[in-house]
């Protein structure tokens, strides 16, 4: 009982100082703001950006644009993982092949992807499939170089372990090679993930077209920049929706593996 | 007790265990410092007979190209019968290793043959289990999960294979960490888990390669007189890879003592201590004239293996 009240305070304090550090830094940009030090046309006041949650929330429909943002990253968050997976695989499995292109997927990861938007536009049009699309070119390099790292980081003697039991390569790959490669795979993951909502909110913006992008760019033009700020804090919900999503599978993965 | 020791020598040719080894026994090495029975090695191709289970034939093995070749095992031959405990023993650089992948199966490209039975092994052979001197448990399943594996594998049902499981951890002495995860058993915990992990799908022969290497010397010893527990329990054919004298003493009933490169037989040795055994014998007089002798073989082995380790290391050196 001691030993749980015990274990309850350590997570509880961390937590109540970590909101109390964010709420205190609010406050003090607040009064900056209130007192002229920070100028109130570049930053909204934190207390207005509050009362915009409500506003937008009625006016500007944001729960239907949510769900368009949300559906557009779920998308591109499923298909980079069930595309990366496989080509960090198969990069793995041919030795040849991953000497010939790791260089180049490590350079997409660092290339501006973003900057194509208007090939991506003639490509597809101006429609959720070219947010999608450039989300998941986006996205793919990190997964795709992380399950290679993870798979070739196997610690040889568990593969011994495997020829020694006469494992089918099948049989290597699954019980053996994928759950350790697992925590890697899932850093990949996570590294896709964040890059594909960036891209999401950031091709929705470009493009004017659908979601919480769209809403972000419609209102820094109206010049609503406390509700500009409360959009962004949609975008944060939707983002910390995903990731405590991706913490779930990763513990259920984790018990199964 | 030298009459004792000779005479038991005699009395297994006589019951049936022919050995070929047994007949090299020269009487001249029924002395005091001897009542363990010795032979140089210098017939490999007679260090086994038709009763072992496991036969390694003339054994080769050559690393590098033909420019700058390295003979890691060279020609090495012995036996090991059922139910017998046999160790390999020798310097760092001997090819001790090598010897175990190529009878694990691990390495096929050799010369010569090992058999098991009629089988010449050219790759993982089902009657082998292998324990490997890294940890090498499932980070990513608890004990029991760890040691099902093999049995899963072969999909023996649930209930039979948690079963089977559970014995082995029980017999390894490990029955109230079922549930653990290794991140959470120490390094000899996690090797009782390996064991078990092969002992579970009861292979004909058990293989190890320094299994104890990574552990303190308390722990080892007590390891020590689990294996022999669980060997006799079984009546578990195994042969020990190892560089640590007092282990294979403290387990073997023989122990095949190698050369620093290229590794050949230099030495069999029967070890006489009686059985059942445990982790108590290290105090005897006797075992203590086993590690003499057995170091008195491998101390220049390992000298020359330093001084050519410190000659390379020096050319190297001198060559920038």
């Amino acid at each position: 009982m001691h030993m749980a009240n015990v274990m309850k305070n350590d997570r509880l304090i961390p937590m109540l100082c970590g909101a109390l550090c964010v709420v205190g830094a609010f406050g003090v940009l607040e009064l900056l703001l209130r007192f002229d030090i920070i100028n109130r046309y570049i930053v909204p006041l934190p207390s207005d950006v509050l009362g915009a949650f409500g506003r937008i929330v009625v006016e500007e429909d944001v729960l239907a644009r949510c769900r368009e943002t949300a559906y557009e990253m779920g998308v591109s968050a499923i298909l980079v993982i069930l595309i990366g997976i496989p080509i960090g695989a198969v990069l793995y499995r041919f030795d040849s092949l991953r000497k010939a292109l790791e260089d180049w997927i490590a350079a997409l990861a660092a290339a501006p992807i973003v900057l194509a938007f208007p090939l991506f536009l003639v490509l597809f049009g101006r429609s959720s499939t070219t947010v999608i699309v450039m989300s998941i070119a986006n996205g793919l390099a990190p997964i795709i170089l992380k399950t290679t790292e993870g798979l070739m980081s196997t610690r040889p003697v568990l593969i011994n372990v495997g020829k020694s039991l006469r494992l089918s390569q099948r049989q290597m790959f699954w019980s053996i090679l994928f759950p350790s490669a697992l925590p890697l795979i899932f850093t990949g993951i996570r590294l896709s993930w964040t890059f594909v909502l960036i891209s999401v909110v950031g091709v929705e913006f470009l493009i004017n077209l659908g979601g919480l992008g769209q809403l972000i760019n419609d209102l820094a033009e109206r010049y609503d920049m406390a509700g500009t700020y409360a959009a962004i804090g949609f975008v944060i919900l939707v983002s910390v929706v995903f990731f405590v999503c991706l913490e779930h599978i990763e513990r259920v993965m984790g018990r199964r593996a | 007790m030298v009459d004792d020791a000779c005479a038991s020598s005699h009395q297994r040719n006589k019951n049936g265990g022919v050995n070929n080894l047994d007949r090299f026994i020269a009487p001249s090495f029924c002395h005091p410092l001897s009542h363990m029975s010795t032979q140089i090695s210098s017939s490999p191709h007679l260090a086994h007979s038709r009763h072992d289970v496991l036969v390694v034939d003339n054994v080769f093995k050559q690393f590098g190209g033909p420019l700058a070749p390295v003979i890691a095992v060279d020609h090495v031959s012995f036996g090991v019968r059922q139910g017998e405990f046999v160790s390999v023993i020798g310097p760092s650089g001997c090819g001790k290793s090598t010897l175990f992948s190529i009878i694990g199966g691990l390495l096929t490209d050799y010369e010569g043959e090992v058999r098991i039975g009629k089988d010449r092994i050219n790759g993982p052979h089902p009657a082998v289990g292998m324990v490997f001197q890294e940890e090498s448990t499932f980070p990513w399943r608890n004990v029991i999960d760890n040691v099902a594996f093999p049995l899963e594998l072969i999909g023996v049902a649930k209930s039979e294979r948690m079963d089977r499981a559970h014995h082995f951890i029980k017999m390894v002495g490990l029955a109230s960490f079922e549930k653990r995860m290794p991140s959470e058993l120490s390094g000899g915990m996690r090797q009782r888990v390996s064991i078990a992990r092969t002992l579970v799908s009861q292979p004909k022969i058990l293989l190890m390669d320094e299994p104890f290497a990574a552990l303190d010397e308390q722990t080892r010893l007590l390891l020590g007189d689990k294996i022999t527990q669980i060997q006799q329990e079984l009546n578990q054919t195994t042969l020990l890879i190892t560089h640590n004298l007092t282990e294979a003493v403290q387990l073997s009933d023989r122990i095949v003592v190698m050369t620093y490169r290229p590794g050949r037989v230099k030495r069999i040795i029967d070890i006489d201590l009686p059985r059942p055994r445990t982790s108590d014998v290290v105090s005897s007089d006797a075992f203590g004239h086993y590690v003499a002798e057995i170091w008195s073989d491998l101390r220049e082995e390992a000298s020359r293996g330093m001084t050519e380790s410190e000659n390379s290391a020096a050319q190297v050196h001198a060559h920038g």
